[in-house]
């Protein structure tokens, strides 16, 4: 209705961080840039943004985020998740589907679907189970998700891993059907077994249950293969080991169709933070070292790690306020993801903006098969954007976040670069850093009423 | 001193100022009456989330002798899925005054939780969590090393650390809290320290600590040893594939009738074999050698009660308690966290 009617005009925002520009968003898309812009300025009904100092981005587009919803509420919903999504940057996020039910068949995922339309802050794609119930024995019905009203073109047992080569090599075939990609969780499961924190000499000391680097190695390894014999598309989730990286990089100069994505977290944490016990840092995969950190960052540099995922992994505080052993494991992302690139990425001169634009937006977007996320900046685009004050500083409070979520790793410290302003289809659900309102669809079929 | 959660992070003096006071308390276990005023009015409890009633009626004497009243919790098989949280009984036990809590809990880290969160105040000793540290127990090993590594260098036991000395440490050392702990306070008291295991029950970064480590028990014993000790063999471990059987293991690994014999050929009469308990007869120590005059296990019981009741006196009286908490490094406080 009138959102996605109304015209801004971004006054001076430096594009991907390129010279400062005027941007014209009208009826959803991006109008005009630049002086074709700017003359739009005295116009009635234009509300004008002043973007000094700040860069204008693609809307940032989550390949791996945990909503709950439906099943564990208690954690957070498609409402309270979308918010953190849009607060952090976000236009799209691909939600999980390790719900409960799980999301594995159309019904489910038409369900998230719906739930993300009504809450309008950003595109939720749903992830269809590559399983029935993640069990990791029967393929779920990919063809009914794929031709549902969610239009699912990523699936993943995440959480658990296709362990399975038969069922593995099955599903890859099977959604080269439909254009599809099957995004591993690589966790051989037999070697970690009770597995509680990264195998090396912090793990010997603790007397914590080892992750090895090779649990994750040898299924990338073979799932690359695979692949290649079978000729379809795989997406490796949360690649958290120099070795990965490495297998991955020989993977793609043998031409392999593989995309691999690394969280915010490991490109920073690592697991000398575990001699606290404190379980805000367990998670899966698990903090490795600082070998594993610079090897992640130099491959999303380089581009063999294509993306930036969150696996936003938002927990109820009973499951964080316990003994190690018994903690649940995940981290929240979403608020801070644009920070911890920047701060990892950005400020060590790994990256520039152009290159942030790539693995926060065109790339995932591309993964996910999302049309209308990750485009350009230029006229008659749609107008997912995301402005940030790069300049800006501030000191990460978790309960201060809009994620239900408290399990933030990032808790007390201080991290570079805000967002000022998302604009999800034109209509801005961020503004001076605080929501403003969700987008209204207009087409009615997100409304709740008739799905 | 606020807590004893560790021997890893325990300096040289708290260490031989912890094993000094032990002495002194050793002399009350001989009295006629076996009995301190010292902690009259203080409550200990003794928190067992797994079965130890070997360590539980320790601390039970060492807290006894030193007028403490003790509560003994046995909180097995409590968790998040089948009742009470840890927060929740710590903040129950905090409600009623605890001024220590002695804490067996079988996930690593836990007392070290207790000790960094807020959920309650008092003073907390570790008395095995996990596969992480024993620390109580290496006090009592390195106690009683010390008495015996002093009486032949003709030096008296107070005020000395175990320079020198050589330590073999064989066993389970993957899943042993006695040998981690061991590991680094013989460190700290400059003993040199080898670990004898076979390669699957040695951890992966164990490189890294500052021992040497060995495959073979044989070449470790000709090299000389001045105390031998052995830990615990789970027979489950079997079933893991760790070791392909019991036989086989107890054949390389296992100290035997052989390796007794084999001290007294190599010349090594004042090497004593060492034993945390509960024994394995026949697997990882032989009935002979566990019960030969060079066994010390006995000597281990008794001097465990005179370095609890140290522990226990140091944490508790006098005006260590003001000290500011040992553990401030992580970050944020979990309030904030969780």
């Amino acid at each position: 209705m009138a959102a996605a009617n109304g015209s801004y005009l971004i006054r001076g925002a430096a594009i991907l961080g390129g010279a400062a520009q005027d941007l014209l968003i009208r009826e959803g898309l991006i109008a005009e840039v630049g002086s074709a812009a700017s003359g739009s300025a005295g116009s009635s009904g234009v509300k004008v943004i002043d973007a000094e100092g700040l860069v204008a981005l693609p809307g940032m587009v989550d390949v791996h985020t945990h909503l709950r919803e439906p099943g564990r509420e208690d954690a957070e919903t498609v409402e309270t998740g979308t918010r953190a999504a849009a607060l952090g940057g976000y236009t799209a996020v691909h939600a999980m589907a390790n719900s409960n039910p799980v999301a594995d068949t159309a019904g489910v995922v038409e369900q998230v679907y719906s739930l993300g339309r009504d809450a309008g802050w950003v595109d939720v794609r749903p992830v269809g189970a590559v399983t029935v119930g993640l069990a990791g024995e029967q393929l779920a019905e990919l063809g009914a998700m794929a031709d549902s009203r969610a239009r699912v073109r990523m699936f993943s047992d995440d959480g658990i891993c296709v362990h399975d080569p038969v069922l593995m090599r099955r599903a890859l075939e099977y959604v080269k059907a439909f254009d599809g990609v099957v995004a591993q969780h690589a966790q051989e499961p037999r070697l970690t077994v009770g597995a509680q924190m990264n195998e090396g000499a912090v793990s010997a000391v603790l007397g914590l249950t080892g992750w090895p680097a090779v649990a994750e190695e040898s299924i990338i390894a073979r799932d690359v293969l695979l692949t290649q014999h079978v000729g379809s598309r795989l997406h490796v989730c949360h690649v958290s080991t120099a070795g990965s990286v490495e297998i991955i990089r020989w993977a793609k100069a043998r031409g392999i169709n593989v995309t691999a994505e690394v969280t915010p977290h490991h490109l920073w944490l690592t697991d000398e933070l575990v001699r606290s016990y404190d379980p805000v840092y367990k998670v899966n995969p698990p903090l490795r070292t600082d070998e594993d950190v610079q090897a992640l960052r130099a491959g999303l540099a380089d581009g063999t790690i294509d993306v930036v995922g969150t696996d936003h992994a938002p927990h109820p505080s009973e499951h964080k306020e316990c003994e190690w052993a018994q903690a649940a494991m995940g981290m929240t992302g979403l608020e801070t993801a644009l920070s911890v690139v920047q701060q990892t990425m950005v400020e060590t001169g790994l990256m520039d903006w152009e290159a942030f634009a790539r693995v926060t937006s065109t790339s995932p977007a591309a993964i996910g098969r999302l049309e209308d996320q990750g485009r350009p900046l230029r006229a008659g685009e749609p107008a997912n954007i995301v402005l940030v004050d790069p300049a800006a500083r501030w000191r990460v409070d978790p309960s201060a976040m809009a994620t239900m979520g408290r399990n933030s790793p990032f808790a007390g410290r201080e991290l570079p670069g805000r967002v000022v302003a998302t604009f999800f289809k034109g209509h801005p659900t961020v503004l001076d850093g605080q929501l403003n309102t969700p987008y209204q669809y207009t087409d009615g079929a997100g409304a709740g009423s008739g799905h | 001193m606020k807590h004893l959660l560790s021997t890893e992070n325990l300096s040289i003096q708290d260490a031989i100022g912890i094993l000094d006071t032990a002495e002194e308390m050793a002399t009350v276990g001989d009295r006629e009456v076996k009995k301190l005023p010292a902690l009259r009015g203080r409550t200990v409890v003794n928190l067992f989330f797994e079965d130890s009633t070997r360590t539980r009626i320790s601390f039970e004497a060492a807290a006894k002798r030193l007028s403490a009243d003790v509560i003994n919790f046995a909180a097995k098989g409590s968790s998040v899925s089948k009742g009470e949280s840890l927060k929740d009984t710590a903040q129950t036990l905090a409600a009623m005054g605890a001024d220590a809590v002695v804490i067996r809990h079988w996930a690593s880290g836990a007392p070290h939780r207790l000790a960094a969160t807020d959920w309650i105040d008092a003073a907390i000793i570790n008395a095995g969590d996990g596969t992480h540290e024993h620390p109580t127990q290496a006090l009592l090993d390195a106690f009683t090393m010390r008495r015996h590594w002093s009486k032949l260098n003709g030096t008296a036991s107070t005020g000395s650390a175990l320079k020198g000395m050589r330590v073999a440490i064989a066993g389970d050392v993957l899943h042993s809290r006695v040998a981690r702990s061991n590991v680094w306070l013989l460190r700290t008291l400059g003993a040199d320290v080898t670990l004898v295991a076979p390669p699957t029950l040695l951890p992966i970064g164990v490189e890294s600590w500052p021992c040497k480590v060995s495959y073979d028990l044989d070449s470790t014993l000709e090299a000389g040893v001045d105390a031998m000790m052995m830990l615990r063999v789970q027979g489950e471990r079997m079933n893991a594939s760790f070791f392909p059987s019991t036989r086989e293991y107890s054949r390389r690994w296992g100290f035997d009738d052989t390796r007794l014999k084999a001290l007294d050929e190599l010349g090594l009469k004042d090497t004593i074999i060492m034993h945390p308990g509960p024994m394995n007869r026949g697997l990882e120590i032989s009935s002979s050698a566990a019960d030969s005059p060079r066994s010390t296990v006995l000597d281990q019981v008794r001097n465990g009660v005179s370095v609890r009741m140290a522990a226990l006196y140091l944490l508790l009286s006098g005006d260590s308690r003001e000290a500011a908490p040992s553990l401030s490094s992580a970050p944020s406080s979990s309030k904030e966290n969780n």
